[in-house]
């Protein structure tokens, strides 16, 4: 079965209709035939992390999943992670600490992160880094993402309803 | 195996919906797991954390976070990665395997589920569906050790060990397995036989964890030496018996 097949797509809480061959990676369908080129494809074998997306509000590669299973699903990308204009708080933390150098490697570690803290709201270092080993960044040396991971944490626990 | 090019299926049936899989039942003598449940609830589930410790540790050090997040027991044993974690825990502990096709069901032991590098007991039209480990016994200790070349990388060796010590502080049983040191993981039984009835002191550890070492018959392959497996074998088997004595929580408190 290698004719294109019709398949709806739930991205970023809208509904798209794409025609694509089953045998299609979601990250190659995200930014081919959605334009939703935020998610970055790197080495395609699971191991870089920049193509990181959430399906179902769960970090997973999208350069291991072919675009057919994932009709009934939620897939949340980068470009829904920012209120318009306004930098979500590890992206504004990101940006004030340097915390990315050529961003290759950053939205990744954006879908990655956000998604932790949701259900680690405040994770020692170590955690940190142990989250992060699962994200290949060939510019900053990591120093920085540590200190921006760390103050979103604060900053969101801060917000959050007491 | 896809994404490799070690496969290449004229069809390819996406199992990730079958979320009744996904599950974890506590039986009392055995702890049930589903094939499609993924790495991080087999890491996190309290039945497992309580029934089955082994497991849930040597879960919790597969790949990165977003890998255990869609990763699969099932897919871990039938890929049967020499090195891999959870077919080594179901070696180790002896677990079965349970199969499924439209002619029926059946049960293997995961020590003969596992048959060479990537390859396993099961055929065209069988499923696994899920995989029952024993419940560790009350007071027994576990240590899940491994080494590979950058964090989350597959472990170049891994070990994994249980250990129930008498009144006196003497090894009443040892289960040790290790993996990423032949075609699949396995129970260094002679080792286990040698360690009862002794005294887990700092000699007894050394000696325990060079017979380990000898036990073995790794090959040299070009990015690891046979020797340095081996050498890697001795550590962990050293480390993890440490940690499950002198390092044990319940002795230094
Ligand atoms: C970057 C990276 C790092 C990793 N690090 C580690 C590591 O350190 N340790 C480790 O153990 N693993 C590691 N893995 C492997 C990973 O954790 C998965 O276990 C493995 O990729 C299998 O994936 P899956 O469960 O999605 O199965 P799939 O890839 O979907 O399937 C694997 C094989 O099993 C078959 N299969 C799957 N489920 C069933 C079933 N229920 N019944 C019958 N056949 C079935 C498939 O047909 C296929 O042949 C890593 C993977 C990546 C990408
Ligand atoms: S491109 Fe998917 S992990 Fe590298
Ligand atoms: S900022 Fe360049 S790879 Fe991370």
């Amino acid at each position: 079965m290698t004719a294109p097949v019709t398949l709806s797509l739930a991205v970023n809480g809208a509904v798209h209709e794409v025609t694509v061959p089953p045998r299609k990676l979601l990250s190659d369908v995200l930014r081919e035939d959605l334009g939703l080129t935020g998610t970055h494809v790197g080495c395609e074998h699971g191991v870089c992390g920049a193509c990181t997306i959430l399906i179902d509000g769960q970090p997973a590669r999208a350069c291991l999943t072919f675009a057919v299973q994932m009709e009934g699903h939620d897939l949340t990308t980068i470009e829904a992670v920012s209120e318009g204009d306004r930098l979500s708080p590890l992206q504004q933390a990101l940006h004030q600490v340097h915390g990315l150098q050529c961003g290759f490697c950053t939205p990744g570690i954006i879908m990655t992160v956000t998604a932790y803290l949701r259900d680690h709201p405040d994770p020692d270092e170590v955690e940190i880094r142990d989250l992060l080993s699962g994200n290949l960044c060939r510019c900053t040396g990591y120093q920085n993402i540590v200190k921006a991971v760390i103050r979103a944490a604060a900053e969101i626990r801060a917000r959050a309803p007491a | 195996m896809l994404n490799m090019r070690l496969a290449q299926p004229e069809h390819l049936i996406d199992l990730n919906d079958l979320i009744e899989l996904d599950r974890v039942i506590d039986h009392g003598e055995w702890v049930e797991v589903g094939a499609l449940t993924r790495h991080h609830r087999v890491a996190t589930a309290p039945e497992i954390r309580q029934g089955v410790p082994l497991l849930a540790d040597a879960a919790a050090t597969i790949g990165h976070y977003a890998i255990r997040q869609r990763g699969t027991l099932g897919g871990s044993l039938v890929q049967a990665d020499p090195a891999a974690q959870l077919p080594l825990v179901a070696v180790t502990l002896g677990a079965d395997v349970m199969v499924r096709s439209r002619r029926g069901r059946r049960t293997v032991a995961a020590a003969e589920f596992l048959r060479a590098i990537m390859s396993v007991d099961l055929a065209g039209d069988e499923l696994v569906t899920g995989v029952c480990f024993p419940r560790q016994p009350d007071g027994e200790r576990w240590a899940f050790d491994l080494f590979s070349r950058r964090h989350g990388d597959f472990a170049i060796v891994a070990v994994a060990l249980t250990l129930q010590l008498d009144d006196a502080g003497a090894i009443v049983a040892l289960r040790l397995g290790v993996g990423g040191v032949g075609p699949v993981p396995m129970r260094l039984t002679a080792v286990e036989q040698r360690a009862v009835g002794l005294v887990p002191d700092g000699d007894t550890i050394l000696d325990l964890a060079r017979n380990a070492a000898a036990a073995i018959t790794p090959e040299d392959d070009p990015l690891v030496p046979a020797k340095y497996r081996r050498d890697l074998v001795e550590t962990l088997t050293a480390r993890a018996l440490r940690r499950v004595t002198a390092d044990w929580p319940e002795v230094t408190t």
